[in-house]
Protein backbone atom coordinates (compact mmCIF):
# COMPACT_ATOMS: atom_id res chain seq x y z
CA UNK A 1 0.00 0.00 0.00
CA UNK A 2 3.09 2.68 0.93
CA UNK A 3 4.51 1.91 -2.71
CA UNK A 4 0.64 2.53 -4.33
CA UNK A 5 0.22 5.77 -2.29
CA UNK A 6 3.98 6.87 -3.60
CA UNK A 7 2.51 6.91 -6.92
CA UNK A 8 -0.18 8.23 -6.33
CA UNK A 9 1.14 11.11 -4.64
CA UNK A 10 3.60 11.35 -7.61
CA UNK A 11 0.86 11.81 -9.83
CA UNK A 12 -0.96 14.58 -7.33
CA UNK A 13 1.87 16.51 -7.38
CA UNK A 14 2.37 16.34 -11.19
CA UNK A 15 -1.56 17.45 -11.19
CA UNK A 16 -0.78 20.46 -8.67
CA UNK A 17 2.62 21.57 -10.68
CA UNK A 18 2.51 20.51 -14.14
CA UNK A 19 0.06 23.29 -15.84
CA UNK A 20 3.00 26.24 -14.09
CA UNK A 21 5.73 24.36 -15.49
CA UNK A 22 4.59 23.70 -18.70
CA UNK A 23 3.27 27.09 -18.80
CA UNK A 24 6.66 28.54 -18.14
CA UNK A 25 8.25 26.34 -20.33
CA UNK A 26 6.50 27.68 -23.35
CA UNK A 27 7.54 31.20 -22.45
CA UNK A 28 10.98 30.20 -23.59
CA UNK A 29 9.83 28.99 -26.85
CA UNK A 30 10.64 30.66 -30.52
CA UNK A 31 6.95 30.42 -31.81
CA UNK A 32 3.62 32.43 -30.64
CA UNK A 33 1.78 29.47 -31.21
CA UNK A 34 1.43 25.91 -28.75
CA UNK A 35 4.21 23.86 -30.93
CA UNK A 36 7.84 24.11 -29.33
CA UNK A 37 10.12 25.38 -32.23
CA UNK A 38 13.18 26.24 -29.94
CA UNK A 39 14.64 28.34 -26.75
CA UNK A 40 14.61 31.97 -27.00
CA UNK A 41 13.93 34.62 -24.77
CA UNK A 42 12.15 37.13 -27.33
CA UNK A 43 8.84 37.02 -25.39
CA UNK A 44 10.84 38.77 -22.20
CA UNK A 45 12.47 41.00 -24.37
CA UNK A 46 9.07 42.28 -25.43
CA UNK A 47 8.00 42.86 -22.62
CA UNK A 48 10.73 45.52 -21.71
CA UNK A 49 8.85 47.20 -24.63
CA UNK A 50 5.04 47.14 -23.32
CA UNK A 51 3.91 50.39 -22.23
CA UNK A 52 0.85 48.88 -20.49
CA UNK A 53 2.11 46.10 -18.76
CA UNK A 54 5.32 48.10 -17.17
CA UNK A 55 2.50 50.56 -15.95
CA UNK A 56 0.46 48.33 -14.38
CA UNK A 57 3.19 46.47 -12.71
CA UNK A 58 4.56 49.74 -11.57
CA UNK A 59 1.15 50.21 -10.39
CA UNK A 60 0.91 47.10 -8.71
CA UNK A 61 3.80 47.34 -6.82
CA UNK A 62 3.41 50.90 -5.30
CA UNK A 63 -0.60 49.64 -3.99
CA UNK A 64 1.05 46.57 -2.53
CA UNK A 65 4.50 48.19 -0.73
CA UNK A 66 2.14 50.91 0.92
CA UNK A 67 -0.75 49.04 1.65
CA UNK A 68 1.32 45.87 2.58
CA UNK A 69 2.98 48.82 5.20
CA UNK A 70 -0.34 50.22 6.32
CA UNK A 71 -1.27 46.91 7.04
CA UNK A 72 1.47 45.59 8.87
CA UNK A 73 1.98 48.40 11.46
CA UNK A 74 -1.64 48.10 12.33
CA UNK A 75 -2.06 44.48 12.18
CA UNK A 76 0.95 44.16 14.11
CA UNK A 77 0.00 46.71 16.90
CA UNK A 78 -4.03 45.22 17.07
CA UNK A 79 -2.63 41.77 17.06
CA UNK A 80 -0.39 42.65 20.19
CA UNK A 81 -3.52 44.40 21.88
CA UNK A 82 -5.72 41.86 21.18
CA UNK A 83 -3.07 38.95 23.05
CA UNK A 84 -3.23 40.68 25.61
CA UNK A 85 -7.25 41.04 26.17
CA UNK A 86 -9.44 39.73 23.54
CA UNK A 87 -11.89 42.48 21.84
CA UNK A 88 -14.74 39.99 20.27
CA UNK A 89 -16.03 42.93 17.73
CA UNK A 90 -12.71 43.14 16.31
CA UNK A 91 -11.67 39.54 16.17
CA UNK A 92 -14.99 38.85 15.05
CA UNK A 93 -14.50 41.43 12.33
CA UNK A 94 -11.53 40.05 11.09
CA UNK A 95 -12.98 36.43 11.33
CA UNK A 96 -15.67 37.78 8.73
CA UNK A 97 -13.09 39.08 6.82
CA UNK A 98 -11.35 36.08 5.70
CA UNK A 99 -15.27 34.62 5.42
CA UNK A 100 -16.52 37.18 3.28
CA UNK A 101 -16.55 35.98 -0.82
CA UNK A 102 -13.97 37.67 -2.62
CA UNK A 103 -16.54 38.88 -5.05
CA UNK A 104 -18.95 40.19 -1.69
CA UNK A 105 -16.28 42.29 -0.16
CA UNK A 106 -15.02 43.76 -3.88
CA UNK A 107 -19.20 44.68 -4.70
CA UNK A 108 -19.65 46.04 -1.32
CA UNK A 109 -16.54 48.17 -1.17
CA UNK A 110 -17.83 49.60 -4.92
CA UNK A 111 -20.89 50.54 -3.35
CA UNK A 112 -19.31 52.36 -0.25
CA UNK A 113 -17.16 54.12 -1.79
CA UNK A 114 -20.09 55.55 -4.41
CA UNK A 115 -22.09 56.24 -1.37
CA UNK A 116 -18.72 58.08 0.38
CA UNK A 117 -18.42 60.08 -3.39
CA UNK A 118 -21.84 61.64 -2.85
CA UNK A 119 -20.29 63.84 -0.11
CA UNK A 120 -17.06 63.85 -0.98
CA UNK A 121 -15.71 65.46 -4.13
CA UNK A 122 -13.26 62.02 -4.82
CA UNK A 123 -13.36 59.49 -7.49
CA UNK A 124 -12.21 55.93 -8.00
CA UNK A 125 -8.50 55.43 -7.91
CA UNK A 126 -5.47 54.51 -6.36
CA UNK A 127 -6.57 55.72 -2.72
CA UNK A 128 -9.47 53.49 -3.04
CA UNK A 129 -7.64 50.38 -4.04
CA UNK A 130 -5.03 50.66 -1.63
CA UNK A 131 -7.97 51.09 1.38
CA UNK A 132 -9.27 48.62 -0.19
CA UNK A 133 -5.81 45.94 0.39
CA UNK A 134 -5.46 47.72 3.76
CA UNK A 135 -8.59 46.34 4.65
CA UNK A 136 -8.24 42.06 3.46
CA UNK A 137 -4.90 42.08 4.61
CA UNK A 138 -5.16 42.85 7.62
CA UNK A 139 -6.25 39.76 8.98
CA UNK A 140 -3.26 37.96 7.29
CA UNK A 141 -1.17 40.21 9.44
CA UNK A 142 -3.18 39.68 12.78
CA UNK A 143 -3.46 36.06 12.30
CA UNK A 144 0.21 35.85 11.58
CA UNK A 145 1.30 37.97 14.26
CA UNK A 146 -1.02 36.45 16.95
CA UNK A 147 0.18 33.08 16.45
CA UNK A 148 3.79 33.69 17.29
CA UNK A 149 3.01 36.02 20.32
CA UNK A 150 1.14 32.61 21.19
CA UNK A 151 5.00 31.22 21.97
CA UNK A 152 5.89 34.80 24.05
CA UNK A 153 6.37 34.26 27.66
CA UNK A 154 4.56 37.25 28.82
CA UNK A 155 6.46 37.16 31.88
CA UNK A 156 9.50 39.00 29.95
CA UNK A 157 6.98 41.78 29.46
CA UNK A 158 6.23 41.73 33.23
CA UNK A 159 9.77 41.59 34.20
CA UNK A 160 10.80 44.73 32.08
CA UNK A 161 7.76 46.85 33.66
CA UNK A 162 8.93 45.40 37.39
CA UNK A 163 12.74 47.17 36.06
CA UNK A 164 10.84 50.09 35.62
CA UNK A 165 10.13 50.59 31.97
CA UNK A 166 7.10 52.35 30.91
CA UNK A 167 4.47 50.29 28.82
CA UNK A 168 5.29 51.45 25.54
CA UNK A 169 8.92 50.65 25.98
CA UNK A 170 8.35 47.19 27.55
CA UNK A 171 6.65 46.81 24.27
CA UNK A 172 9.40 48.36 21.98
CA UNK A 173 12.13 47.21 23.57
CA UNK A 174 10.91 43.27 24.89
CA UNK A 175 7.87 42.33 22.85
CA UNK A 176 8.51 43.31 19.49
CA UNK A 177 12.06 41.91 18.89
CA UNK A 178 10.55 38.97 19.65
CA UNK A 179 8.03 39.28 17.31
CA UNK A 180 9.99 40.67 14.37
CA UNK A 181 10.44 37.47 11.67
CA UNK A 182 6.62 37.05 12.42
CA UNK A 183 6.36 41.00 11.50
CA UNK A 184 8.83 40.05 8.57
CA UNK A 185 7.03 36.75 7.79
CA UNK A 186 3.15 38.96 7.87
CA UNK A 187 4.62 41.64 5.90
CA UNK A 188 5.43 39.27 2.89
CA UNK A 189 2.20 37.69 3.20
CA UNK A 190 0.33 40.83 2.84
CA UNK A 191 2.05 41.96 0.25
CA UNK A 192 1.39 38.53 -1.44
CA UNK A 193 -2.68 38.79 -1.14
CA UNK A 194 -2.21 42.23 -2.48
CA UNK A 195 -0.13 42.09 -5.28
CA UNK A 196 -1.90 39.22 -6.43
CA UNK A 197 -5.57 40.39 -5.90
CA UNK A 198 -7.87 40.79 -9.06
CA UNK A 199 -11.08 40.05 -8.06
CA UNK A 200 -11.33 43.13 -5.49
CA UNK A 201 -9.08 45.34 -7.44
CA UNK A 202 -11.15 45.38 -10.78
CA UNK A 203 -14.02 46.63 -8.54
CA UNK A 204 -12.80 49.43 -6.90
CA UNK A 205 -9.94 50.86 -9.22
CA UNK A 206 -10.10 53.92 -11.44
CA UNK A 207 -8.96 54.81 -14.20
CA UNK A 208 -5.59 55.46 -13.11
CA UNK A 209 -5.69 52.55 -11.37
CA UNK A 210 -4.87 49.12 -13.58
CA UNK A 211 -3.02 46.98 -11.62
CA UNK A 212 -1.11 43.57 -12.72
CA UNK A 213 -3.21 41.33 -12.17
CA UNK A 214 -5.79 43.29 -14.22
CA UNK A 215 -3.75 43.88 -17.29
CA UNK A 216 -3.03 39.87 -17.13
CA UNK A 217 -6.90 39.29 -17.17
CA UNK A 218 -7.50 41.14 -19.74
CA UNK A 219 -4.82 39.30 -21.80
CA UNK A 220 -5.99 36.19 -20.70
CA UNK A 221 -9.64 36.64 -21.79
CA UNK A 222 -8.12 37.50 -25.43
CA UNK A 223 -6.74 34.40 -25.27
CA UNK A 224 -3.21 32.66 -25.16
CA UNK A 225 0.10 34.67 -25.78
CA UNK A 226 3.36 33.84 -25.08
CA UNK A 227 3.97 37.13 -23.54
CA UNK A 228 1.58 36.56 -21.11
CA UNK A 229 3.47 33.15 -20.20
CA UNK A 230 6.48 35.34 -19.42
CA UNK A 231 5.30 37.70 -17.07
CA UNK A 232 3.40 34.78 -15.80
CA UNK A 233 6.55 32.89 -15.37
CA UNK A 234 8.25 36.13 -13.49
CA UNK A 235 5.45 36.88 -11.47
CA UNK A 236 4.86 33.00 -10.30
CA UNK A 237 9.04 32.78 -9.43
CA UNK A 238 9.02 35.94 -7.34
CA UNK A 239 5.97 35.21 -5.36
CA UNK A 240 7.25 31.64 -5.17
CA UNK A 241 10.52 32.24 -3.40
CA UNK A 242 8.32 35.25 -1.13
CA UNK A 243 6.20 32.65 0.10
CA UNK A 244 9.05 30.57 1.00
CA UNK A 245 11.23 33.03 2.72
CA UNK A 246 7.90 33.84 4.76
CA UNK A 247 7.23 30.42 5.63
CA UNK A 248 10.99 30.05 7.05
CA UNK A 249 10.72 33.06 8.79
CA UNK A 250 7.45 32.16 10.31
CA UNK A 251 9.42 28.88 11.99
CA UNK A 252 12.16 30.44 13.54
CA UNK B 1 -2.51 51.00 29.98
CA UNK B 2 -6.00 51.90 28.63
CA UNK B 3 -4.83 54.62 26.73
CA UNK B 4 -2.13 52.18 24.73
CA UNK B 5 -4.64 49.53 24.38
CA UNK B 6 -6.97 52.13 22.15
CA UNK B 7 -4.14 53.34 20.94
CA UNK B 8 -2.77 50.12 19.35
CA UNK B 9 -6.61 48.45 18.26
CA UNK B 10 -8.08 52.09 16.94
CA UNK B 11 -6.36 51.99 13.50
CA UNK B 12 -7.27 48.18 12.57
CA UNK B 13 -10.96 49.28 13.78
CA UNK B 14 -11.37 51.94 11.61
CA UNK B 15 -10.24 50.33 8.80
CA UNK B 16 -12.27 47.42 9.37
CA UNK B 17 -15.34 49.71 10.32
CA UNK B 18 -14.63 51.41 6.98
CA UNK B 19 -13.69 48.74 4.33
CA UNK B 20 -16.00 45.84 5.79
CA UNK B 21 -18.63 46.85 8.00
CA UNK B 22 -19.61 49.76 6.76
CA UNK B 23 -19.77 48.61 3.27
CA UNK B 24 -21.65 45.24 4.51
CA UNK B 25 -24.08 47.66 6.33
CA UNK B 26 -24.54 49.52 3.07
CA UNK B 27 -24.89 46.33 0.97
CA UNK B 28 -27.83 44.70 3.43
CA UNK B 29 -29.86 48.43 2.96
CA UNK B 30 -29.67 48.22 -0.72
CA UNK B 31 -31.22 44.60 -0.73
CA UNK B 32 -34.54 46.12 0.43
CA UNK B 33 -34.20 49.08 -1.68
CA UNK B 34 -35.54 49.51 -5.38
CA UNK B 35 -33.43 49.88 -8.55
CA UNK B 36 -33.44 54.05 -9.39
CA UNK B 37 -34.05 54.97 -13.17
CA UNK B 38 -29.90 55.29 -13.60
CA UNK B 39 -28.78 52.57 -12.22
CA UNK B 40 -28.69 53.79 -8.78
CA UNK B 41 -31.03 52.73 -5.80
CA UNK B 42 -34.45 54.51 -4.43
CA UNK B 43 -37.13 53.73 -2.20
CA UNK B 44 -39.41 51.99 -1.33
CA UNK B 45 -38.64 49.43 0.73
CA UNK B 46 -39.32 46.00 -0.31
CA UNK B 47 -38.57 42.27 -0.01
CA UNK B 48 -39.06 42.10 -3.75
CA UNK B 49 -35.35 41.45 -4.68
CA UNK B 50 -35.05 38.50 -2.66
CA UNK B 51 -38.38 37.43 -3.96
CA UNK B 52 -36.89 37.49 -7.37
CA UNK B 53 -33.90 35.15 -6.27
CA UNK B 54 -36.88 32.10 -6.47
CA UNK B 55 -37.51 33.11 -10.06
CA UNK B 56 -36.52 30.11 -12.03
CA UNK B 57 -33.71 31.94 -14.00
CA UNK B 58 -31.80 33.28 -10.54
CA UNK B 59 -32.92 29.79 -8.65
CA UNK B 60 -31.22 27.56 -11.37
CA UNK B 61 -27.79 29.63 -10.79
CA UNK B 62 -28.18 28.72 -7.51
CA UNK B 63 -28.49 24.95 -7.61
CA UNK B 64 -26.01 24.93 -9.97
CA UNK B 65 -23.29 27.04 -8.01
CA UNK B 66 -24.32 24.38 -4.94
CA UNK B 67 -23.82 21.81 -7.31
CA UNK B 68 -20.86 22.60 -8.83
CA UNK B 69 -19.32 22.72 -5.12
CA UNK B 70 -20.44 19.60 -3.77
CA UNK B 71 -18.97 18.00 -6.94
CA UNK B 72 -15.57 19.80 -6.36
CA UNK B 73 -15.67 19.15 -2.90
CA UNK B 74 -16.65 15.85 -3.15
CA UNK B 75 -13.62 15.26 -5.58
CA UNK B 76 -10.65 17.08 -3.23
CA UNK B 77 -11.77 14.73 -0.71
CA UNK B 78 -11.45 11.37 -3.08
CA UNK B 79 -7.71 13.03 -4.20
CA UNK B 80 -7.15 14.70 -1.23
CA UNK B 81 -7.19 11.69 1.61
CA UNK B 82 -4.73 9.75 -0.12
CA UNK B 83 -2.53 12.73 -0.29
CA UNK B 84 -2.88 13.33 3.43
CA UNK B 85 -2.27 9.37 4.13
CA UNK B 86 1.18 10.15 1.88
CA UNK B 87 2.55 12.76 3.67
CA UNK B 88 1.30 11.92 7.13
CA UNK B 89 3.82 8.67 6.33
CA UNK B 90 6.65 10.27 4.95
CA UNK B 91 8.66 10.89 8.05
CA UNK B 92 11.27 13.42 7.75
CA UNK B 93 10.43 14.81 4.66
CA UNK B 94 7.21 15.56 6.15
CA UNK B 95 7.78 19.58 5.62
CA UNK B 96 8.77 19.42 2.09
CA UNK B 97 5.86 17.56 1.20
CA UNK B 98 3.78 19.93 2.71
CA UNK B 99 5.30 22.55 1.45
CA UNK B 100 5.50 21.33 -2.35
CA UNK B 101 1.17 21.01 -1.44
CA UNK B 102 0.89 24.97 -0.28
CA UNK B 103 3.02 26.33 -2.66
CA UNK B 104 0.92 26.81 -5.67
CA UNK B 105 -1.79 27.91 -3.68
CA UNK B 106 0.39 31.14 -2.66
CA UNK B 107 1.26 31.71 -6.28
CA UNK B 108 -1.35 33.51 -8.40
CA UNK B 109 -4.58 32.41 -8.47
CA UNK B 110 -5.22 34.51 -11.66
CA UNK B 111 -2.23 32.92 -13.59
CA UNK B 112 -3.02 29.48 -12.58
CA UNK B 113 -5.92 29.84 -14.39
CA UNK B 114 -4.47 31.13 -17.30
CA UNK B 115 -2.50 27.84 -17.14
CA UNK B 116 -5.09 25.64 -17.64
CA UNK B 117 -6.51 27.74 -20.31
CA UNK B 118 -3.37 27.63 -21.66
CA UNK B 119 -3.55 23.74 -21.35
CA UNK B 120 -7.14 22.91 -22.19
CA UNK B 121 -8.44 25.68 -25.12
CA UNK B 122 -9.04 24.21 -28.40
CA UNK B 123 -5.13 25.26 -29.56
CA UNK B 124 -3.85 24.41 -26.13
CA UNK B 125 -1.25 22.23 -25.41
CA UNK B 126 -3.55 19.05 -24.60
CA UNK B 127 -5.40 19.40 -28.42
CA UNK B 128 -2.22 20.04 -30.21
CA UNK B 129 -0.51 17.15 -29.10
CA UNK B 130 -3.43 14.62 -29.62
CA UNK B 131 -3.85 15.68 -33.15
CA UNK B 132 -0.15 15.62 -33.59
CA UNK B 133 -0.24 12.25 -32.59
CA UNK B 134 -3.10 11.59 -34.82
CA UNK B 135 -5.38 10.49 -31.63
CA UNK B 136 -7.85 13.09 -32.73
CA UNK B 137 -9.27 15.04 -36.10
CA UNK B 138 -10.94 17.43 -34.31
CA UNK B 139 -10.12 19.02 -30.92
CA UNK B 140 -11.88 17.96 -27.43
CA UNK B 141 -13.80 20.66 -26.23
CA UNK B 142 -12.38 21.01 -23.14
CA UNK B 143 -12.96 24.42 -21.90
CA UNK B 144 -15.97 26.87 -21.53
CA UNK B 145 -17.69 23.90 -19.69
CA UNK B 146 -19.11 22.88 -15.99
CA UNK B 147 -16.38 20.38 -16.39
CA UNK B 148 -13.81 23.14 -16.63
CA UNK B 149 -15.19 24.94 -13.53
CA UNK B 150 -14.90 21.52 -11.52
CA UNK B 151 -11.74 21.28 -12.43
CA UNK B 152 -10.20 24.50 -12.00
CA UNK B 153 -11.50 24.93 -8.63
CA UNK B 154 -10.48 21.37 -7.33
CA UNK B 155 -6.92 22.35 -8.67
CA UNK B 156 -7.20 25.69 -6.82
CA UNK B 157 -8.76 24.37 -3.32
CA UNK B 158 -7.13 21.08 -3.01
CA UNK B 159 -4.69 22.53 -0.35
CA UNK B 160 -7.76 23.19 1.68
CA UNK B 161 -8.81 19.49 1.75
CA UNK B 162 -5.23 18.04 2.12
CA UNK B 163 -4.47 20.70 5.33
CA UNK B 164 -6.88 19.94 8.04
CA UNK B 165 -6.44 15.98 7.00
CA UNK B 166 -2.97 16.26 7.29
CA UNK B 167 -3.23 17.77 10.84
CA UNK B 168 -5.96 14.79 12.06
CA UNK B 169 -3.79 11.88 10.44
CA UNK B 170 -0.73 13.17 12.35
CA UNK B 171 -2.33 13.46 15.73
CA UNK B 172 -4.03 9.78 15.53
CA UNK B 173 -2.50 7.46 17.65
CA UNK B 174 -0.87 4.69 15.54
CA UNK B 175 -1.01 2.20 18.21
CA UNK B 176 -5.22 2.40 17.37
CA UNK B 177 -3.89 1.31 13.67
CA UNK B 178 -1.26 -1.49 14.97
CA UNK B 179 -3.96 -2.76 16.98
CA UNK B 180 -6.57 -2.94 13.98
CA UNK B 181 -3.74 -5.06 12.25
CA UNK B 182 -3.12 -7.35 15.56
CA UNK B 183 -6.63 -7.94 15.65
CA UNK B 184 -5.57 -9.40 11.52
CA UNK B 185 -7.35 -6.52 9.75
CA UNK B 186 -6.06 -6.42 6.39
CA UNK B 187 -4.51 -2.67 5.80
CA UNK B 188 -7.79 -1.94 3.08
CA UNK B 189 -10.14 -2.35 6.39
CA UNK B 190 -7.87 -0.36 8.88
CA UNK B 191 -8.15 2.21 6.43
CA UNK B 192 -11.62 2.13 5.71
CA UNK B 193 -12.91 1.28 9.14
CA UNK B 194 -10.27 2.60 11.79
CA UNK B 195 -8.78 5.85 9.97
CA UNK B 196 -11.13 6.97 7.98
CA UNK B 197 -14.00 6.92 10.93
CA UNK B 198 -10.98 9.14 13.44
CA UNK B 199 -10.49 11.76 10.42
CA UNK B 200 -14.56 12.78 10.54
CA UNK B 201 -13.90 16.10 11.87
CA UNK B 202 -10.80 16.82 9.64
CA UNK B 203 -13.14 15.76 6.78
CA UNK B 204 -15.61 17.88 7.96
CA UNK B 205 -13.22 21.26 8.36
CA UNK B 206 -11.91 20.42 4.63
CA UNK B 207 -15.36 19.81 3.27
CA UNK B 208 -16.20 23.12 4.95
CA UNK B 209 -13.46 25.05 3.80
CA UNK B 210 -13.57 23.68 0.48
CA UNK B 211 -17.25 24.28 -0.33
CA UNK B 212 -17.59 27.72 1.00
CA UNK B 213 -14.88 29.38 -1.68
CA UNK B 214 -16.54 27.34 -4.05
CA UNK B 215 -19.75 28.26 -3.84
CA UNK B 216 -18.75 32.29 -3.73
CA UNK B 217 -16.32 31.72 -6.43
CA UNK B 218 -16.28 34.12 -9.67
CA UNK B 219 -12.60 34.20 -11.48
CA UNK B 220 -12.65 30.61 -11.60
CA UNK B 221 -16.15 30.05 -13.28
CA UNK B 222 -15.96 33.43 -15.00
CA UNK B 223 -12.42 32.27 -17.23
CA UNK B 224 -13.41 28.74 -17.12
CA UNK B 225 -16.76 28.57 -17.92
CA UNK B 226 -17.75 30.56 -20.33
CA UNK B 227 -21.25 31.96 -20.49
CA UNK B 228 -22.77 29.13 -20.04
CA UNK B 229 -21.50 28.45 -16.46
CA UNK B 230 -23.12 31.56 -14.68
CA UNK B 231 -22.53 31.22 -10.77
CA UNK B 232 -23.60 33.05 -8.16
CA UNK B 233 -20.26 35.17 -8.05
CA UNK B 234 -21.06 35.83 -11.70
CA UNK B 235 -24.55 37.03 -11.09
CA UNK B 236 -23.39 39.65 -8.06
CA UNK B 237 -20.46 40.64 -10.29
CA UNK B 238 -22.85 41.09 -13.51
CA UNK B 239 -25.83 43.27 -11.44
CA UNK B 240 -23.58 45.35 -9.64
CA UNK B 241 -21.20 46.03 -13.30
CA UNK B 242 -23.20 45.57 -16.75
CA UNK B 243 -26.71 44.98 -15.67
CA UNK B 244 -26.39 47.80 -13.01
CA UNK B 245 -29.32 46.76 -10.60
CA UNK B 246 -27.40 47.37 -7.32
CA UNK B 247 -30.48 46.42 -4.94
CA UNK B 248 -30.86 42.79 -6.95
CA UNK B 249 -27.15 41.99 -6.81
CA UNK B 250 -26.94 43.28 -3.20
CA UNK B 251 -29.76 40.68 -2.43
CA UNK B 252 -27.61 37.84 -4.12
CA UNK B 253 -24.48 38.65 -2.26
CA UNK B 254 -26.14 38.80 1.10
CA UNK B 255 -27.71 35.11 0.22
CA UNK B 256 -24.64 33.89 -1.04
CA UNK B 257 -23.17 35.60 2.77
CA UNK B 258 -25.36 33.82 4.80
CA UNK B 259 -24.95 30.42 3.35
CA UNK B 260 -20.94 31.03 3.76
CA UNK B 261 -21.04 32.09 7.24
CA UNK B 262 -23.60 29.91 8.62
CA UNK B 263 -21.03 26.98 7.31
CA UNK B 264 -18.34 28.60 8.53
CA UNK B 265 -19.61 29.23 11.77
CA UNK B 266 -20.68 25.32 11.58
CA UNK B 267 -16.91 24.67 11.31
CA UNK B 268 -15.64 27.60 13.73
CA UNK B 269 -13.39 25.27 16.27
CA UNK B 270 -11.80 23.16 13.63
CA UNK B 271 -11.72 26.49 11.30
CA UNK B 272 -9.95 28.33 14.12
CA UNK B 273 -7.25 25.57 14.75
CA UNK B 274 -6.25 26.05 11.01
CA UNK B 275 -5.31 29.42 11.45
Amino acid sequence: MRRSLAVYATGAYAFLHAPLLILAAFSFNTSRFTVWQGFSLRWYAALAHDRELIESAGNSLLIAFVSTACATAMGTLAGYALWKRGAAWISGSLYLSLATPEIVTGVSLLAFFQWMFRYLNLRLGMHTVILAHVGFSLAYVVVVVVARLRSFDPALEEAALDLGATEWEAFRRVTLPHLSPAIAAAAMLAFTVSIDDYVITSLVAGVDSQTLPMTIYALARRGVNPMLNAVSTIVVVLLGLMVLLSERLRRT
Amino acid sequence: MKRLRFLFLAPAAVVLAATLVAPLAIVSVYSFLSRGAYGGVTEPFSLENYARLWDPLYALIFWRSLWIAAVSTAICLILGFPLALFIAAAGRRKTLYLSLVILPFWTSFLIRLYAWIFLLRDTGLINTALQALGMIREPLPMLYNEGAVILGLVYGFLPFMVLPLYATLERLDPSLIEASADLGARPFQTLFRVTLPLCAPGIWAGAILVFVPSLGTYLTSDLLGGSKTILIGNLVQNQFTSARDWPFGAAASLALMIVAAALLLAARPSGERML
